[in-house]
């Protein structure tokens, strides 16, 4: 057995609605339990904290059995933190009692220090406060310190920020990415947001009515032509990169990914630094040579798969370099073109990238 | 205050007696049954809740009749009493006390599930996410957030013991300064024809009725607004 994974195995019910959930996670980066409301990710996620009690459960976390049988260890002996998606301060004590609410003593102790979580959340301006005189943003900026000042070594989120407005998710969502790098804590993230998804996520948990459609790497499976993310209208793939060099005089950065190299234009970053970036299906197109375009992504690649999404058209998965070994790509192309080029599985092709975001 | 004879100070100071002791028990045995009530899923909760409230439908001689069996020298009261070689704890302070813990319970309990309902699961389930253990949650989170229903429940508590008779008539009898309290007082001076005093402690009790209720209306308006 890993001692370094996540493993859960949820069956039962709970009232109607019956679940049925297994998957083993790596215990680093980011999880994202993704699918649409009802599906049954809120109910695993609460069953990993021990706040439901679910028929017959496991759940082994880093080696130690949270649940097993018999045995359930109760939530508050289960070393997590858990931010839900109201921030559910305590109305009755102030912002820093709120913090220090998991630290006996009225101090924290431990390896994650008080002074790094109020800077790296911004909220020392609010200590003194009454949670009632905060903002939706501030209150769950608090919620989630509160969560890491309890010394986790399981981060449980779920939707937390699916309550807030849309300017104030872009507010926290850079706050969620720190943590991420800052903290070497594994993170459970519940989301119904496919761009939350993109941003975050390292490892994915798709699931549908109670059930794990799929689970693996996040580009693995939004790769995947089998699995419903490919078919969507907006469906990208995601891809960690390294930093290469800087086009001072144009803005451009090169960054390179397995089996090719992507030129974004971009603010300067340090070389070796790892990024993540994202291509849409719809700005991938397909070409039998590296024509001249204002194109800036032309990348040599091979057709991996294809498979039709809707009557017009087609999902192709497509591999980067010359044999197709390196990061899959998905394009959305109509019939015609595909017919046109006279395209076909396994053929050499250029993959002509309309846009990369970088995040 | 010379109008007020020994007598009558001596059935004031043995009424607030006895309301702060009953109140206390009543807080005491009250706030557990009331978090039951408030946290249980159990199908019989609800018939617990009814004999709870049974008090605030039964004529108080019903009650009284009860207690004085199970107060009585045959009762298991007696035997109590025989511990410290009395015959009986009717006609006797702490079977005072007992009998308004009783007949006061649905004021104390039903303020206090109520704002223990009022918050819900959510603050709970956070404190177990954060090492809090049932124990420490329940007292450094429910009961705080409970405030208002505890503050309400004990002023209801005590102003209605204040404010019994039937009972204590039934199980107390009159005797100064064990059991003759201010509403046994009122009675026997009207007995006795002693009008002047009767409509002092009176007038005495509508005023503090009338000061208790509007008290907690105020207090319950200002917590209201405060948002908690």
């Amino acid at each position: 057995m890993m001692t370094d994974t996540v493993e859960v195995a949820f069956t039962g019910t709970i009232g109607a609605f019956s679940l049925d959930a297994a998957f083993t996670v790596p215990a680093t980066g980011v999880t994202a339990l993704f699918g649409p409301s009802g599906c049954g990710k809120t109910t695993t996620l609460r069953s990993i904290a021990g706040l439901h009690r679910i028929g017959s459960g496991r759940c082994v976390v880093g080696g130690d059995v949270w649940q097993d049988g018999d045995s359930f260890r109760p939530a508050h002996q289960r070393p997590i933190g858990y931010v839900f998606q109201e921030a559910s301060l305590f109305a009755h004590l102030s912002v820093r009692r709120n913090l220090l609410f998991a630290s006996r003593r009225g101090a924290a102790t431990g390896a994650i220090a008080f002074d790094d979580v109020v800077g790296l959340l911004g909220i020392g301006a609010m200590l003194d406060r009454s949670p009632q005189h905060l903002s939706g943003g501030e209150r769950q900026r608090v919620a989630i310190g509160r969560a890491l000042l309890s010394q986790p070594k399981l981060l449980l989120m779920d939707e937390p920020l699916a309550a807030l407005d849309h300017a104030t998710r872009d507010e926290i969502l850079p706050f969620l990415h720190l943590l991420h790098t800052t903290l070497k804590l594994p993170i459970i993230y519940v989301t119904h947001d496919m761009a939350e998804v993109e941003h975050l996520a390292d490892y994915l948990v798709l699931m549908s009515s109670g059930r794990v459609v799929a689970c693996g790497p996040l580009a693995a499976l939004q790769s995947d032509a089998a699995l419903p993310l490919a078919a969507r209208r907006d469906a990208t793939v995601s891809f960690d990169g390294t930093v290469g060099n800087y086009d001072t005089s144009y803005g451009l950065l090169t960054l390179h990914v397995a089996g090719g190299s992507f030129v974004v234009p971009s603010a300067w970053i340090a070389p070796g630094t790892r990024r993540r970036v994202q291509v849409a299906a719809r700005d991938v197109s397909i070409g039998t040579s590296p024509a001249e375009s204002t194109i800036l992504n032309a990348l040599p690649a091979r057709i991996i798969s294809r498979s039709p999404a809707g009557e017009y058209e087609l999902v192709v998965v497509l591999g980067l370099g010359i044999d197709g070994n390196g990061a899959r790509l998905l394009a959305r192309v109509t019939r015609q073109s595909w017919d046109r080029l006279g395209l076909a599985v396994d053929r050499a092709v250029y993959a002509q990238i309309k846009g990369v975001a970088l995040t | 205050m010379d109008a007020l004879s020994p007598e009558i100070w001596t059935a004031i100071r043995l009424t607030v007696e006895l309301a702060t002791v009953t109140t206390v028990l009543l807080l005491i045995v009250g706030t557990p049954i009331a978090w039951w009530l408030s946290r249980s899923g159990s199908w019989w909760k609800e018939a617990v809740a009814a004999v709870v409230a049974l008090p605030l439908v039964l004529p108080p001689t019903v009650l009284g009749f009860y207690l004085l069996v199970l107060l009585g020298p045959d009762g298991p009261g007696g035997r109590v009493a025989s511990l410290w070689g009395a015959r009986t704890l009717a006609f006797t302070f702490p079977g005072l006390v007992l009998g308004s813990t009783i007949y006061s319970l649905p004021f104390v309990v039903q303020p206090i599930r109520n704002a223990f309902a009022a918050i819900g699961p959510r603050p709970l389930e956070v404190a177990a996410t954060l090492r809090a253990s049932p124990r420490r949650a329940f007292w450094t989170v429910a009961v705080p957030l409970a405030r208002p229903g505890f503050l309400t429940g004990a002023v209801l508590g005590f102003a209605h013991t204040v404010g019994e008779f039937g009972i204590v008539l039934m199980i107390g009898g009159s005797i100064p300064g064990q059991t003759k309290v201010l509403s046994v007082a009122i009675y026997d001076f009207v007995e006795t024809s002693h009008w002047g005093e009767a409509s002092i402690l009176a007038g005495g009790m509508v005023v503090f009725g009338f000061a208790v209720i509007l008290a907690m209306m105020l207090l319950e308006k200002r917590i209201g607004q405060s948002g908690v």
